[in-house]
């Protein structure tokens, strides 16, 4: 498939059309959807409008936008008036939202065509998209293995040339490790960069929207429109969306980057070599490659495992069957919401709700949850300390490759640790980006976390770019 | 190391979520909870008295609109998409009365 940036070119230019961009997008989408289970949803009504609007304003002489005619998939916890938002959950199953999100508003700005909803880990909790109460997605290069998660689908649908770009949502990893283990790009960017407003909640203090795509240029184009100040999230940056896209070819000559200890112990073998290519990568570049040891980062998993829940289990005391989605009958309102929560949702979201319950409790409040949140001030002045020694921090997204179905189902500590070079980003609220770097076992892709401070994304483009062109994607 | 969490513990926790779980529901999640309780122990074994907590990466403050009337969501539209809804309002069944 051709990168956002030439469709949008040739769109703009007239050379193609949305309409035909589209037709490709959906073809793409009938071949393989059956196997591989991406989409939850194909909006080909609404998509077919967007495309017609985006034809007539080129055919009038106006300029669609910089994602004019280009197919993005967006993962099914972000809002789309009228079209099917479940979450993966039994619970919103049917339901279709009021209102859009402020990306989706921002992306229909652009001239990009929204041509469906992708599937995910239920309310995004999970690393593999096993959760999904609909049935998992399968990774497009392996599909006896799972495409990482909880943004899989949004994943799988750029890796498997669905659409050439995706949005998908990152609370303690959920981009940066499908994105690892679809072999595409993936971006966590700072808090507040992106408006919330319309991603169903699950960490309020932790989520964030970001993009998928299959080179950088294109994550910076596609950051650039989704960034900016929206009023209707109090929690959004004051400031406009950044510069990025100009500032990808910045190269990393003079840069101090950080390769962290913590970020990379207990990987496997094939992770490890390829982080240690990139840094060859980086310093035949120009930058200074600095060893940092970050202790506090061995504390995140615990952290977030109790912050994370705790916010959900208040996050998702609204699905109680009145306002939407699942209701299931009973005698009295009390006993019709526990019926209702009972039934629509899945194992792991209710563990977490419990966890987050029990972490939250008279008796346990200060012991968990208030340890965590100083654990968390811990890492964000651990972060602080390593920003002054190095502009750049590296190391791996994932601790492996793709991974077989039900390797990890049955423990979940063991998918917990999916994501323990991911979730201290989060906690800190910061950016990171995952870059495809070379492969390892049976050949799957492996990927290379960059990291830096709020507001870092400009750099951390530059420096993943330097990456991509070393992996011999020029 | 036995697990920091007992079966009541969890029962009483499924009750204030408003989860209903079966016998063998309850002993799964007893024995995964706890997993997840014993591996943050080694955040408590830290001795973080004069650390202040972080709720919020970047601090919150309120942040405030002008106060000016404005278009909100459609109310038919919003009820529409309701299990159930009367008179312009979700409904919802008995709230008061005896005890089921």
């Amino acid at each position: 498939m051709r990168s956002a940036a030439q469709i949008a070119l040739d769109v703009r230019s007239g050379a193609t059309s949305a309409a035909r961009e589209l037709a490709t997008s959906l073809e793409a989408i009938a071949a393989r959807n059956d196997e591989l289970h991406v989409f939850l949803h194909v909006d080909h009504e609404g998509a077919a409008k967007a495309a017609a609007k985006v034809d007539r304003l080129v055919a009038e002489g106006q300029d669609p936008g910089p994602l004019a005619g280009v197919p993005v998939a967006v993962k099914d916890n972000i809002c789309q008036r009228g079209v099917p938002t479940t979450c993966s959950s039994r619970i919103l199953e049917g339901w279709r939202p009021p209102y859009s999100a402020t990306v989706i508003d921002r992306l229909l700005g652009a001239g990009a065509i929204p041509v469906g909803k992708t599937n995910l880990d239920e309310f995004a909790m999970g690393s593999s998209t096993e959760n999904s109460a609909f049935g998992p997605t399968r990774n497009p290069l392996d599909p006896t293995r799972v495409p990482g998660g909880s943004s899989g689908g949004s994943a799988a649908a750029v890796a498997a040339d669905m659409t050439p770009i995706s949005i998908g949502s990152d609370t303690g990893g959920s981009i940066r490790q499908p994105a690892a283990l679809c072999g595409i790009i993936g971006v966590k960017p700072t808090y507040g960069l992106v408006s919330r407003y319309g991603l169903i909640a699950f960490a309020s203090s932790l989520d964030q929207i970001g993009p998928f795509a299959k080179n950088v240029t294109d994550a910076a184009m596609l950051l650039e429109v989704l960034a900016g100040h929206d009023p209707l999230d109090s929690t959004s940056l004051p400031e406009p969306s950044p510069a990025l896209l100009a500032h990808v070819g910045d190269g990393v000559n003079g840069q101090r980057i950080g390769i962290v200890r913590e970020l990379v112990e207990g990987a496997d073998e094939d992770v490890v070599a390829q982080v240690h290519r990139a840094l060859d990568a980086l310093r035949d570049a120009g930058a200074t490659i600095v060893e940092l040891s970050i202790p506090e980062l061995r504390l995140g998993l615990s952290a977030y495992y109790l912050i994370a829940p705790a916010e959900a289990s208040s996050n998702l005391a609204r699905f109680d069957g009145v306002r939407y989605g699942l209701r299931v009958d009973a005698d009295d309102v009390t006993a019709m919401m526990e019926a209702t929560r009972t039934a629509g949702f899945g194992a792991e979201v209710k563990r977490r709700i419990m966890l987050g319950t029990y972490a939250l409790s008279a008796g346990y409040y200060d012991a968990y949850y208030g340890q965590a949140l100083k654990v968390r001030t811990q890492m964000i002045d651990a972060f602080r300390r390593a920003y002054r020694e190095a502009d750049l921090l590296i190391g791996a997204t994932a601790p492996s490759v793709a991974f077989a179905f039900g390797a990890k189902t049955d423990n979940p500590m063991a998918m917990y640790l999916s994501d323990v070079f991911t979730i201290p980003t989060n906690l800190a609220g910061e950016a990171a980006v995952s870059v495809p770097f070379g492969s390892g076992e049976a050949g799957l892709p492996i990927g290379v976390q960059l990291l830096g401070p709020g507001r870092s994304e400009a750099r951390l483009f530059a420096a993943a770019r330097v990456l991509e062109i070393a992996d011999g994607r020029p | 190391m036995s697990s920091p969490l007992r079966r009541e513990d969890v029962a009483h926790v499924a009750k204030l979520a408003r989860l209903t779980l079966s016998d063998e529901e309850l002993d799964t999640f007893t024995e995964q909870l706890g997993q997840v309780l014993e591996h943050a122990n080694d955040m408590g074994a830290l001795d973080l008295t004069d650390v202040v907590a972080t709720a919020h990466p970047f601090g919150l403050i309120n942040v405030v609109r002008d106060d000016v009337v404005r278009a909100s969501l459609d109310r038919a539209a919003v009820l529409d998409m309701a299990p159930d809804a009367q008179d312009g309002r979700f409904a919802v069944p008995r709230i008061m009365g005896e005890a089921p």
